[in-house]
């Protein structure tokens, strides 16, 4: 019988009614930085800037944000689709993003793996939902034997528990008991299915059945989350025990561009959980300088980008 | 129409004539239908047999079969074809064995639908053509898409074989239009394979075999160098990859100067080498040289535009390749 590994800290719970608590400026200021940015490829998109498809986490910035400081950079960090912001709240490197993004010169992976598949030093992110669980167990396997106290994180969305190779990486990583913090941005949408119409039963269930940790939170306050992922964080780091964060998240953009066709209400219903609004509204004297600055520094950055030559890489031969 | 509109009108007709037959994957349903619209107006029209599914390719390919092992056809649509890799163990292990390995001919109607094909920037998980890693399967035959086939026809022959099939759809073709060879060039069909020619197709000095993915980029090579060296070719567009009906291409390519198969995917152990074999072995002697082979650059392929270009055989790629064959 596997032990259930759940109840050694106290869930991060609901969000407490009322205004989000003032950030650090550094926090706040990696919040806008990836909002601008991730506004910023939707613009180029439109103005025929920008080729292939891409997939902004507007509405979901907090979540990398609150949870970097509490990585270490002998962690890794497995990234999915959705994963601007997961590089951006731990590298802080947007013009090396961009540049990969639109194929330029400094681009972190010379434009071969765009927006979807990235690789910078313990970083990683690929396109095929679901594949990166059992990579991220085998990472942390070796991590446990090698460098205890380091972990191995990864993102991924709720649809993509519609993979089988994410229960049997469940299953070896609490078996094997390895370092892995698995995080959950769970959205309510899967490109265009709402989580009911592709999810029996629950993520708490699922993590149950494995006998993992599992820990809510719907909170879009960063100072809160970490307060309530810090002691998470721990469990994994020093007592191996593999732990699921779930976010209640809000998508409020496209699933990739122009392709959302949720009903008004719907989106009017994600739209007043926006952090960002919601930030703007508790706290305009703080909001208000750091926005201008970071839609400023992104425009320049964009304007910088795109103006160096292409990448250059070469086909290996044959 | 648009090759799209084809394949779209393809599946309302045969889910409108045929009561068993089903249709699964992922974002199907309307109004989103489909990643690329394919499936368009069918969850409304046929609900209860279109069903949009979670993220699990693995199992709808499963469940395809097991539709089809009751008698129903099945369809299922792998949102991009690299992610087919994760129905692969359905395909290889179960369905296209269990057609034969129960001692007797059990029947097993269903297609996987796969859109291939890079050109789009959308990066190496997202692009690739992986007809390669399903040729060679017995109980298993692989289609694609051209712009000369009608859907309806393709998707019932399919079905008529009785054992699986999948249908690879080059995502550049879906916005291209049907039964458009451009003005330079006519187009007949010979058995299941296209013809597209100058004025005689028993005169050309090249044959390009090609998949329907491949067809324009072969076009536009053909009205290259017809207008530029005043050589003609003639291109053979099957619809059927695997295994290929060569009876309508032995005639041609006996009589060409040269022979050239295209193929997306890096070269080698793939269809190009397969179709090249055949012609040496049953043409052996009577070809005027070796059959070459267009294909891409054995790489991943980038997303950046720019790389992209370099590794996927383009139009001057063809060209190329006709012009060396004909030591031009
Ligand atoms: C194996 C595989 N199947 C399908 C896709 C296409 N796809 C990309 S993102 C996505 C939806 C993912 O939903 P979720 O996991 O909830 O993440 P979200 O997009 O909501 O962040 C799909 C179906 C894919 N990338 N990989
Ligand atoms: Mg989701």
């Amino acid at each position: 019988m596997g032990e259930v590994l759940t109840d050694e800290v106290e869930p991060g719970g609901l969000a407490p009614p009322g205004a989000l608590t003032r950030l650090g400026d550094d926090d706040l200021s990696a919040l806008l930085l990836i909002r601008h940015f991730e506004l910023k490829l939707l613009e180029l998109f439109d103005r025929g800037e920008l080729s292939g498809t891409t997939h902004t986490c507007l509405g979901q910035e907090y979540v990398p944000v609150a949870l970097s400081p509490l990585l270490d950079p002998a962690d890794y960090v497995f990234s999915n689709h959705r994963g601007h912001g997961h590089y951006l709240a731990r590298h802080r490197d947007p013009h090396g993003l961009l540049a990969e993004i639109m194929g330029r010169e400094g681009a972190i992976c010379a434009g071969v793996g765009g927006s979807q598949h990235l690789h910078r030093d313990r970083y990683l992110s690929t396109g095929v939902q679901g594949e990166s669980m059992p990579v991220a167990a085998g990472v942390a396997l070796h991590l446990k034997r090698v460098e205890p106290g380091a972990l191995a994180c990864v993102y991924i969305g709720d649809g993509t528990f519609g993979e089988g190779a994410v229960y049997e990486a469940l299953n070896l990583a609490v078996l094997w008991r390895l370092p892995l913090l698995v995080v959950v941005e769970n959205n309510g949408i899967a490109q265009s299915t709402s989580t009911e119409r592709q999810m029996a039963g629950t993520i708490r269930g699922r993590a149950e059945a494995f006998g993992a940790g599992h820990h809510s939170f719907t909170s879009v306050d960063v100072n809160e989350l970490r307060t309530g992922l810090a002691p998470v964080v721990d469990l994994v780091r020093r007592r191996q025990r593999p732990q699921i964060v779930e976010f209640h998240t809000h998508r409020v953009g496209p699933h990739s561009k122009g392709d959302d066709t949720r009903p008004a209400h719907v989106l009017r219903g994600v739209k007043a959980n926006d952090w960002y609004d919601l930030y703007a509204a508790a706290h305009p004297e703080h909001f208000a300088p750091s926005d201008a600055a970071q839609r400023e520094l992104i425009a320049l950055i964009a304007h910088e980008v795109a103006a160096r030559p292409l990448s250059r890489w070469e086909p290996p031969c044959a | 129409m648009r090759v799209a509109d084809n394949l779209n009108a393809a599946l309302h007709d045969l889910l409108e004539h045929e009561g068993d037959v089903y249709l699964l994957g992922e974002d199907v349903a309307d109004p989103y239908g489909g990643a690329f619209k394919i499936t368009r107006g069918l969850s409304s029209k046929f609900p209860g047999r279109v069903l949009t599914t979670p993220i699990s390719e693995g199992g709808i390919a499963g469940v395809a079969a097991g539709l089809a092992l009751t008698g129903d056809k099945a369809i299922v649509e792998i949102m991009f074809g690299d992610f087919v890799a994760l129905a692969f163990d359905q395909i290889l292990n179960f369905a296209s064995k269990s057609v034969a390995m129960y001692g007797r001919p059990l029947p097993l109607r269903m297609v996987v639908r796969c859109p291939s094909g890079g050109g789009r920037g959308y990066g190496p998980t997202h692009s690739q053509s992986p007809h390669k890693h399903f040729l060679g399967i017995p109980g298993l035959s692989l289609y694609e898409v051209t712009p000369f086939h009608d859907n309806r026809a393709v998707l019932r022959e399919m079905f008529a074989r009785q054992e699986p099939c999948i249908l690879f759809e080059d995502k550049i073709l879906y916005t291209r239009q049907m039964y458009d060879a451009g003005d330079l060039f006519t187009w007949d069909m010979d058995g299941d394979v296209a013809r597209v020619y100058l004025d005689d197709p028993t005169s050309a000095d090249c044959v390009i075999i090609a998949p329907g993915g491949l067809a324009h980029r072969a076009l536009a090579a053909m009205r290259t160098l017809l207008l530029e060296r005043e050589i003609t070719c003639l291109l053979l567009v099957p619809s059927r990859l695997y295994p290929l009906d060569l009876d309508p291409v032995l005639p041609h390519a006996e009589r060409a100067k040269a022979v050239v198969v295209c193929e997306d995917g890096p070269g080698g152990a793939g269809w190009g080498s397969e179709v090249a074999h055949l012609l040496h072995t049953r043409l052996w002697g009577r070809l005027t040289r070796p059959v070459a082979i267009v294909h891409a650059r054995n790489s991943v392929i980038p997303a950046a535009p720019h790389l992209e270009k370099e590794v996927l055989v383009q139009e001057s790629t063809i060209c190329r390749a006709v012009l060396e064959v004909l030591g031009g």
